[in-house]
């Protein structure tokens, strides 16, 4: 079985994001850049399944920029066999990148496609449920265990009101969520081979999709600053505020 | 010209950084503190296959340059530990250099490939307490026997020789007075460090204290003939070929511990408020750490233009002291510009700078002090008489 896992090129998680002064979105310009950490659980979920003999293959895709094929190198790194970058300067959204990997799994046929839940950037949770609809593929979203038995997955869902298991026909969709495993770190003899493991790079005109953005983006805002708190003298004083300020008893 | 890391040094700078951010500052403390070797730092380096980085791929390892070892070490230093985390680590790098070079395919696989997979420790026996840049007085010696040899000697500031299995030995086989050049009749071994023959002294010290400084006594050790390295008479040679590489290493790690205690320093700038604003709003407290970083920026491409040389096959003796003269200076005047700006928090161990502070100023003695620095770029750049 050949396992699809898409990895996103966002700022790293360390680094303190910064909004452009014209509110058109954050500063990315010298920033560092790594793998969405929903994705390398991905690749760590995806190479397990490898290493326990259920997936033959695994195939990393990333999307946007030239710069997005680092990314695909750290999959690689971690285990993945082989990397396609879809090629663009547009600005990518989730419908677009759904219907872009729609096209990439018609070429490819996998059997499964893990995927993180979410990206940190946008936070937008939105591309393996559309993917999910677009392919009519079953949905684990959330998920923090996963295994396989025969031609199912049986995904466990972390939900509001506690764990929620599934069973999935494959093929399938899994979105990881963040107790799902602990990713590895690529050791330095992986990082030499990952050197040597292909990618191909096509652009969105070969899959015959549009990826134009459909969805205008207003502005981007910092949230205001933390105000400093108020010292109230005594319990009544505090019921008292509770009372007639927040007016939340 | 291009003056930046490639995708897959980044990548070396990058895994270095997740293996070492699992160990924090109290495990430094710790170790410090209880004199303990960092073995689970060193097993999660030798399981990442960072020991082996420049070991030949037949024996395990990734066949890398100087070059990709500096951003290694740099990425090490730089992450909490110190140049305590670099000594952990650092004689795999080059230490076994000769064995490289003029070892038997047999002797690679039997001493190597334990070294790469973490499962021995070495540690270099050359300097001597009557003998440390004067290599050529070395007095530890090597008699003949039926099967090898018999050594009696001492050494000096082995380090990790508590935790070593093994022991890079360089001895005399010819007395001096007896050889056509002083550099003629060394010889060079690696064998079992048989602590029943070798005694290894802690020496107590001012700083580095997870990583042991010794003191060896050999007393009637007998080395079979298999663990000579090379030919006899010619172990001199054998370990001048890996001092420029040791020398451009010890500046990276002095730089990414200097990168360590900026860092540190600039933190506690921004955040320590006194008389109503954050003490780095005065310049008198940014410019001196502004300072410091064009000096580790500086000490850092010049580690680079020298490791780029050595790894392209060019001579960089000036280059390579330099470096290590550069990068010594600017850990050691940024480690106690941290302090000082730290103020008195500078002096308690939490905070950490005075530990990188005790540590700094190692990198401006060893493993050549400045001074002899001086004089190699006085005499073979600049043409001056010879001065000692």
């Amino acid at each position: 079985m050949k396992i699809l896992v898409p990895v996103k090129r966002v700022v790293d998680y360390n680094v303190k994001v910064r909004v452009k002064s014209d509110g058109s979105g954050v500063e990315t310009q010298g920033v560092k850049m790594s793998m969405n950490p929903f994705d390398e659980i991905a690749v760590e979920e995806a190479v397990r399944l490898r290493e326990k003999g259920v997936a033959t293959e695994i195939i990393a895709v990333s999307m946007g920029l030239p710069a997005c094929a680092e990314t695909i190198r750290t999959a690689l790194a971690m285990g993945a066999d082989r990397g396609i970058l879809v090629e663009t300067d547009v600005e990518l959204q989730p419908l677009a990148v759904a219907k872009l990997l729609k096209a990439i799994v018609a070429k490819e046929n996998p059997g499964l496609i893990v995927m993180g839940k979410q990206a940190i950037d946008d936070d937008m949770n939105a591309t393996g449920q559309m993917l999910a609809a677009l392919l009519g593929w079953s949905q684990g979203t959330f998920a923090s265990k996963l295994v396989i038995e025969g031609d199912h997955a049986i995904v466990t869902r972390e939900v509001d009101g506690g764990l929620e298991t599934v069973s999935l026909q494959l093929p399938a969709i899994v979105t990881t969520d963040l107790r799902l495993n602990e990713p590895r770190y690529a050791s330095l003899p992986n990082i030499m081979k990952a050197r040597k493991k292909p990618i191909e790079t096509i652009r969105p005109a070969d899959l015959g999709v549009d990826p134009a953005p459909r969805l205008t983006l207003v502005t981007v805002a910092e949230p205001p600053k933390r105000v400093a708190g108020v010292k109230v003298k005594s319990v009544a004083e505090l019921v008292a505020k509770l009372k007639t300020e927040a007016k939340v008893i | 010209m291009d003056f930046q890391l490639n995708e897959q040094q980044l990548a070396i700078d990058e895994g270095v950084r997740k293996v070492c951010a699992q160990f924090d500052d109290q495990y430094w403390t710790d170790c410090e503190t209880n004199l303990h070797f960092p073995q689970e730092y060193y097993q999660a380096m030798a399981e990442g296959g960072w020991l082996g980085i420049t070991m030949p791929e037949e024996v395990g390892g990734s066949g890398l340059g100087v070059t990709e070892a500096v951003v290694m070490m740099h990425a090490a230093t730089a992450s909490n530990g110190g140049y305590s985390a670099a000594s952990a680590i650092h004689i795999n790098m080059f230490g076994p250099h000769a064995i490289v070079v003029h070892g038997t395919p047999e002797q690679k696989q039997r001493w190597l490939r334990p070294l790469v997979e973490g499962k021995q420790k070495a540690c270099f026996g050359v300097t001597e307490p009557d003998a440390g840049l004067d290599t050529t007085s070395i007095k530890t010696f090597a008699t003949r026997t039926n099967a090898g040899y018999q050594v009696k000697g001492r050494k000096m500031w082995t380090s990790t020789g508590q935790v070593a299995d093994k022991i890079l030995l360089l001895t005399r086989t010819t007395a001096k007075k007896d050889c056509k050049r002083p550099t003629d009749g060394m010889t060079l071994f690696y064998t079992d460090l048989d602590r029943n023959k070798i005694e290894v002294r802690r020496i107590h010290k001012m700083g580095r204290n997870a990583v042991d400084s010794n003191a060896v006594f050999i007393d009637d050790l007998f080395v079979p003939e298999e663990d000579r390295i090379g030919e006899e008479g010619q172990g001199f040679k054998y370990i001048l070929d890996s001092l420029n590489p040791e020398r451009i290493l010890v500046a990276a790690e002095a730089i990414g511990l200097g990168r360590d205690a900026l860092r540190r320093a600039s933190a506690y700038a921004k955040e320590r408020v006194v008389f109503g604003r954050p003490i780095g709003q005065n310049q008198g407290i940014q410019h001196p750490l502004a300072e410091c970083w064009t000096q580790l920026e500086a000490a850092y491409w010049m580690t680079m233009r020298a490791a780029w040389m050595y790894d392209n096959g060019q001579s960089c003796g000036a280059e390579a002291n330099a470096a290590k003269f550069l990068a010594g200076r600017a850990a050691f005047d940024t480690a106690t510009r941290a302090v000082m700006t730290h103020g008195g928090m500078g002096y308690a161990r939490e905070y950490q700078v005075e530990r990188l502070f005790r540590e700094a100023i190692l990198t401006r003695i060893a493993p050549v002090t400045e001074q002899l620095i001086l004089s190699f770029i006085a005499e073979r750049v600049l043409g001056q008489p010879k001065s000692y």
